[in-house]
């Protein structure tokens, strides 16, 4: 990365009534380590986004899929390392790319695909669509797709997580496009305000649609972004699902300590354009190749696990094939599952009582 | 086996485009991810990656080549171990069945767009019988709206730890308006919390918080003052439960006063009832009396979707028998005729209840019978009492506080056509707000708003009485 990831911003607690001090600089976390399982698991799970999203991309460009599809590749890591610090109790929203955080959630990709056909195999029976997709039995409350909606959602899951004793946090991600709106900042006030348990996980890929953030953004640091709030933020090289995992880790106990909310920046790159329909003039692609040959989180852990030799190319391109399989039978199952019946067309506008 | 490389669309409406560039040779070893190929249209070029790796077989259709067909076959991938001499007629069969069948040629699109007719002609499932409301014959006590609206909270909260009250000024100020006077005492600043003035944050709060199976009661210090937060009560109030296929409803309330005050001006005076009864996933509530304010706010906060709740601050202070039976509630979408009447059928619903029934009097005294329904719910709206109602009098006006345009009134006449007019006498007439920005000024403020005055000469009208 061209930034070395930063940390920022630790605050005094106190009890009530406390005096919010300055924020002073904290130290980068120590370089990260994990086990062999472990590696392992976030490769696979990476893999797994990397071949769905491209699968999604080619089902888009054969018109199996309609409307606004936005991909993921390029930031698997970051969803991964975030997700394996976390358990039952905690709830994650995203915006509209979030096809990487249900399958990183645990929801079954059969079900995703179906619901980016359109087909009552789908998580919302095919009424949603790509941007629109919750699981309540995994904890994910959407897809959402107004830009930093789901940041004031996000915060009052904590909220309820807070209220109900639960010990529960709140991964509530939003993208550096987002960091602009009022509601946003509305929101980490209050999380501050009333010591919520959220993380807040800005997936900065420096760019919101076409237009980068030194263009739109005043304040060029984001992970200090809650800083005025006395909120601590930290910069994480987002392309390194091991740094994430420990920023995670960290930013976790934070918040179940009953410290209140946290910021993490994650420093990330899309590789495909904003949407299908983008064609990305607003980048070189001398930057888009120099990430995908020199950062790409999936390469570069395969590097780390076939040289610590728990693995063998070999062994790697066996769980690819395996990956590969899954997400073919999810494109099978997303074109064989049927279009929701008319009937549909009426239900769930609301809860019966 | 040999896979067909596409002609990806770059979005739903494209049906062909140029191959601009090959950026592989055949022979060449492509990986998942590579670049293969650059593809135009009239708006953009795109790069075209590979899904699966190989090597390119062959080149079907060259660079520099216009007018492909959106999923026509540009090129095949050999998978390892095969050669260039197995494509031969291997190619097109090779192709995905899924691929083949269900790629949307310009022919399959149309024939499936006529397949799919019959589904809009499914209709809507007729409107769920709601239950019968109590008829009360205990004992009553005399109440103001303020005092109905902080019981029917403070009884659903000691009911259910999950139900509490967010708003600004609601706790320690105890409300704006006074309504949640000693709550804040009784259930503590966990359940009765202050909040910043941050509608639109502290709106989306609400929703999540909700979600994840809270029931909150959201105040609005006026419902002007939630135009901020629109976009949650639209977007992620009203529409999840739909957009997750029935997996994420939003149990909430949102309330608080709506429409005109007294001399506040135009940005504090708008009545938003129709805005909201324009939405699909909302229940939209504007009760008149006390016990119909604390009988639907209790139906409201036990329901498990989201509900506009529309008070006035003009009725705070006014007192009517409420029962006295913590447990007496009134159903969301019914009506209520709260005056019987043979001449003319008046609808209303809020403040403007009074005045139609403040009319009805002077009616009467000049020999018109008028029939008042106090609408309560405006969505779901009681279309059958109304509509029952006309086939008795024959005539209707419509009286609201808002705006003419698209308002309650526009929605009721609509009805009229479509349900009632063979059994009309007249047109509907609609009282309403005069059609600008509520002025300051006393004189202008009075000509702006409906008075009864405006409903006589309404009623009479439609009763060819003049």
């Amino acid at each position: 990365m061209a930034t070395a990831p930063k940390s920022a911003a630790s605050k005094a607690k106190g009890g009530k009534g406390k005096a919010k001090t300055k924020a002073a600089p904290r130290s980068r976390t120590a370089k990260p380590k994990a086990n062999a399982d472990e590696l392992l698991k976030y490769y696979r799970d990476m893999l797994l986004i990397r071949r769905f999203e491209e699968r999604a991309g080619q089902m888009y460009g054969m018109g199996l899929i309609g409307g606004f599809c936005h991909l993921y590749i390029g930031q698997e890591a970051v969803v991964v390392g975030m997700q394996a610090a976390i358990d039952e109790r905690d709830a994650v929203v995203t915006s509209y790319r979030d096809h990487g955080h249900m399958l990183a959630c645990g929801m079954d990709p059969k079900g995703v695909m179906a619901e980016l056909t359109g087909r009552i195999g789908g998580y919302s029976k095919g009424k949603g669509g790509s941007m629109h997709m919750f699981s309540k039995e995994k904890n994910f409350y959407g897809g959402h797709g107004i830009v930093g909606a789901q940041v004031p959602i996000g915060t009052g899951l904590a909220f309820a997580a807070k209220y109900k004793k639960t010990g529960g946090v709140s991964l509530t991600y939003l993208g550096d496009g987002a960091v602009n709106q009022g509601q946003v900042n509305e929101a980490f006030n209050m999380a501050e305000l009333w010591d919520l348990p959220v993380i807040y996980v800005i997936e900065n890929n420096r760019y919101g649609m076409g237009t980068s953030v030194a263009r739109a953004s005043a304040a060029k640091e984001l992970y200090r972004l809650g800083e005025p709030y006395g909120m601590p933020g930290e910069q994480v090289d987002g392309m390194d699902v091991l740094a994430v995992h420990a920023a995670a880790e960290k930013a976790v106990k934070h918040c179940r300590d009953g410290n209140g909310p946290y910021v993490l920046e994650m420093l990330t790159y899309r590789y495909r354009g904003h949407s299908m329909s983008d064609p990305a003039k607003y980048r070189t692609k001398e930057e888009v190749s120099d990430m995908r040959d020199n950062h790409d989180p999936i390469a570069n852990l395969s590097k780390v696990i076939v040289e610590s030799g728990s693995k063998t190319e070999a062994d790697l391109k066996e769980m690819d094939k395996e990956v590969r399989a899954i997400v073919v039978e999810a494109a099978e199952f997303a074109q064989e599952s049927p279009e929701p019946d008319p009937s549909e067309l009426y239900t769930d506008v609301l809860v019966e009582a | 086996m040999s896979i067909n490389i596409l002609m990806p669309a770059l979005s739903p409406t494209m049906t062909e485009g140029n191959l601009a560039k090959w950026h592989k040779n055949e022979g060449d070893t492509v990986s998942a991810g590579d670049v293969i190929a650059e593809i135009e249209t009239d708006k953009a070029t795109m790069e075209v990656e590979a899904v699966d790796e190989g090597v390119l077989g062959k080149i079907v259709i060259a660079s520099g080549s216009e007018n492909v067909k959106v999923n026509a076959v540009i090129g095949v991938l050999l998978e390892e171990g095969e050669s260039a001499g197995d494509i031969g007629d291997a190619a097109p069969a090779a192709a995905p069945a899924a691929t083949a069948e269900t790629a949307p040629a310009d022919a399959d699109v149309e024939a499936k767009t006529e397949e799919a007719a019959p589904a809009a002609t499914v209709s809507a499932p007729a409107a769920k019988p709601v239950a019968a409301e109590k008829e009360f014959t205990g004992p009553t006590t005399s109440t103001t709206v303020r005092d109905a609206l902080r019981d029917a909270m403070a009884e659903e909260m000691r009911g259910d730890e999950n139900v509490f009250l967010m708003g600004e000024e609601v706790g320690q100020y105890q409300g704006a308006y006074k309504v949640s006077q000693g709550l804040l005492d009784e259930f503590g600043e966990m359940r009765v919390i202050d909040t910043p003035i941050t509608e639109h944050g502290f709106t989306g709060l609400g929703v999540g918080a909700a979600f994840a199976g809270l029931k909150p009661i959201v105040e609005f210090m006026t419902f002007n003052f939630a135009m901020q937060a629109m976009d949650h009560l639209i977007n992620s109030a009203a529409k999840t439960n739909y957009m997750s296929g029935g997996q994420m409803g939003c149990p909430a309330v949102f309330r608080g006063p709506n429409g005109a005050a007294a001399r506040v001006g135009a940005q504090h005076s708008q009545c938003y009832a129709s805005w909201y009864a324009h939405v699909p996933g909302l229940y939209v509530l504007a009760p008149y009396s006390a016990a119909d304010a604390k009988g639907l706010l209790k139906s409201a906060i036990r329901d498990p979707n989201p509900v506009i709740f529309l008070e006035n601050e003009i009725l705070y202070g006014q007192s009517f028998d409420v029962p006295d039976d913590d447990d007496w509630t009134v159903p969301i979408g019914k009506a209520k005729i709260v005056r019987e009447g043979s001449d003319v059928t008046i609808t209303a619903f809020s403040v403007m209840v009074g005045h139609a029934l403040a009319a009805a009097e002077e009616l009467s005294k000049q020999g018109i019978e008028a029939e008042v329904i106090d609408l309560r719910t405006l969505r779901p709206l009681d279309t059958e009492t109304i509509v029952n109602s006309v086939k008795k009098t024959n005539r209707i006006v419509s009286v609201e506080e808002g705006w003419p345009v698209a308002g309650m009134g526009s929605e009721i006449a609509a009805i009229m056509m479509e349900e009632a007019f063979d059994w009309l006498d007249a047109p509907l007439k609609r009282v309403c707000a005069v059609d600008v920005p509520l002025p300051y000024a006393a004189n202008l403020e009075k000509l702006a708003l409906p008075q009864v005055a405006d409903v006589v000469t309404a009623a009479k009208a439609v009763c060819y009485a003049d």
